[in-house]
């Protein structure tokens, strides 16, 4: 069996920062493994750890940065990484849903996975469609935001939880081949041990450009255009209180007296 | 020209998320000179059709196929009904069902997607208006195209007025049994456990700023002080340091208490989702550009691991 994970080096804005162009200055932005992906990659390694002759193989559309990140997952137990990436594509300012989708349909149809795990959104810009596209792509069955997993690769069904608003969740059983967009919470991602990471740096980790993988720069054409970047305008009235802690705390407590609180 | 706007519905009830559709729709379709049409698939069709008569809506187009939503059926009833109706705009609710099906239908028309639209504006082109990295940042996307898919974040627009004239026509599909490979089996609901906070008068809630398990003893601190119950943001409760039941935002509980003190909480979407309708909201976080002051009435900007034992100190705690 042949898990296949998709895995994002995303973005991270400082506290403070300043807008340059369309995007946060690069000074401003550090770069770390998507949350949900975290956990995607927690699951399929938990998949491979319960079966007999499980490969776990993450694909990521990234610039060499996200080696780093790439290597994250190896050392938490991936078996190898494919990394999507070459000029074309650099020059793009946007890299939508529809044009991710279709970078990574094309290393899951050399790969050919039962199973393909991504996070349900990445943390910079936050598409959350990703996934779903891709199983359309592949004309693969889904299942959008799961936090719970039974596989019965035998059968050929994935039995999952999605976790829906207000606390309710509903249960699906989907038909394998599929890709399943993983929430957080599903399991505890494990961090990786000093012997992980030193596995790591020796584990296969191939790049492949748009021409590799039989595609050309039209498969990042898209109708989408980024065409502007701006911090929204605070709406917010807040009296904020000023000073050290047990200054701000004694403000804070009259406001709460006030309310009635704590009495 | 026509935008068509897609209904959701759970457990017998149609969500409020629909009416905001048809109320973003109208002001769409206004920009645009257009019909706004609405759609409903599976469920009480016949119930849900005539409540989604509202001002603004100009036809409402029922597919009365199963019960529950199931993605498979969506897919193949949006496709059919946009074959059908032609229209420039499919708008779907940018929720974890509109999630599971509107990417598939937009990759099927071979329609470009924008998701989690906040705000849309039309000047030749649709402009939608959409947050990066966690809220810090505004984007703009420009659709290069007569067409799209866009999915709208909930409570960012007014419901459509009750009333309205709109007439409501059975659509039949035709539905490739085949194709749906998928089989909603059940719902469960989250356990609740010993507290309900959507009871509590005053929540002493937690975030991400809390670091690690054990510090959350300064928050109990506080909480006992305060007479008080403890909630949390979503990462404390992924983290397994609080019960799922604690949990306050979209995919936990909706809170309404007196008083709401969020503390080391960013204020993510998702989590004010759940708690905007407290009466007096106070935050503590170290960064002053965090969402969460854009909602609270009052706000400390400095490190909770001296401001918490502060306060707590103040009630004799």
């Amino acid at each position: 069996m042949k898990v296949l994970v998709t895995v994002t080096d995303v973005a991270v804005v400082d506290d403070e920062f300043e807008i340059d162009g369309l995007d946060v200055d690069e000074r401003y932005l550090t770069y770390e493994l998507n949350e949900w992906d975290d956990y995607a990659v927690e699951e399929a390694v938990r998949i491979a750890e319960d079966g007999e002759d499980v490969e776990v193989v993450t694909v990521t559309v990234g610039p060499e940065r996200s080696e780093e990140t790439i290597r994250k997952a190896l050392a938490k137990g991936a078996d190898r990484a494919v990394r999507v990436w070459d000029d074309a594509i650099a020059g793009r300012e946007l890299l939508d849903a529809e044009t991710k989708a279709e970078l990574l349909a094309a290393v899951a149809r050399e790969e050919e996975p039962d199973l393909v795990l991504s996070g349900v959104q990445s943390g910079d810009d936050s598409f959350a469609a990703t996934g779903v596209t891709l199983a359309e792509k592949l004309g693969e069955e889904w299942a959008a935001v799961v936090n719970q997993l039974d596989l019965d690769a035998d059968a050929g069904v994935a039995s999952v939880h999605r976790e829906l608003e207000g606390g309710v969740e509903e249960l699906t059983d989907v038909e394998l081949p599929a890709v399943l967009t993983i929430q957080t919470g599903i399991n505890e991602p494990r961090y990786a041990s000093l012997r992980g990471i030193r596995q790591a740096q020796n584990k296969p980790l191939d790049v492949q450009t748009l021409g590799d993988l039989g595609l050309d720069e039209s498969a990042l054409e898209t109708p989408l255009r980024w065409t502007a970047t701006y911090e929204p305008e605070s709406e917010g009235e807040a009296t904020v209180f000023e000073g050290g802690a047990d200054e701000t705390a004694g403000e804070l407590a009259a406001v709460l007296r006030e309310e009635g609180v704590g009495q | 020209m026509t935008v068509l706007a897609v209904a959701e519905h759970r457990r017998g009830e149609l969500r409020d998320v629909s009416h905001e559709l048809a109320g973003a729709g109208r002001e769409l379709a206004d920009a645009t000179d257009s019909e706004l049409h609405l759609a409903v698939v599976s469920g009480d069709v016949d119930a849900f059709g005539e409540a989604l008569v509202r001002e603004g809506v100009d036809r409402v187009h029922t597919v009365d196929y199963g019960e529950e939503f199931n993605h498979d059926v969506s897919v193949q009833a949006v496709e059919q009904l946009a074959g059908e109706l032609d229209p420039d705009y499919l708008l779907v609710p940018h929720t974890v069902n509109g999630l599971d099906y509107a990417p598939a239908v937009a990759e099927r028309l071979g329609l470009p997607i924008v998701t989690d639209a906040v705000d849309m504006a039309v000047d030749g082109n649709l402009a939608v208006t959409r947050e990066m990295y966690g809220s810090k940042v505004e984007t703009t996307i420009e659709v290069d195209a007569d067409r799209a898919v866009v999915t709208l974040r909930p409570a960012e627009w007014p419901q459509a007025p009750t009333g309205g004239d709109a007439t409501v026509e059975p659509f039949d599909v035709s539905i490739d049994e085949s194709a749906v490979r998928s089989t909603v089996t059940g719902f469960e609901e989250v356990a609740g456990g010993d507290v309900d906070i959507s009871e509590a008068d005053v929540l002493v809630s937690v975030g991400r700023g809390i670091e690690e398990e054990d510090n959350l003893d300064i928050i109990r601190d506080l909480a006992e002080a305060l007479d008080a119950t403890v909630s949390a943001s979503r990462p404390v409760v992924d983290s397994g340091w609080l019960p799922k039941n604690r949990q306050v935002g979209q995919s936990g509980k909706v809170v309404t208490p007196d008083v709401y003190i969020a503390i080391g909480i960013s204020g993510a979407v998702q989590h004010v989702a759940g708690m905007k309708g407290a009466d007096t909201i106070i935050a503590i976080n170290t960064d002053p550009n965090a969402p969460i002051f854009d909602i609270a009435d009052y706000g400390i900007v400095d490190d909770l691991f001296e401001v918490v034992p502060a306060l707590t100190e103040q009630f004799g705690g």
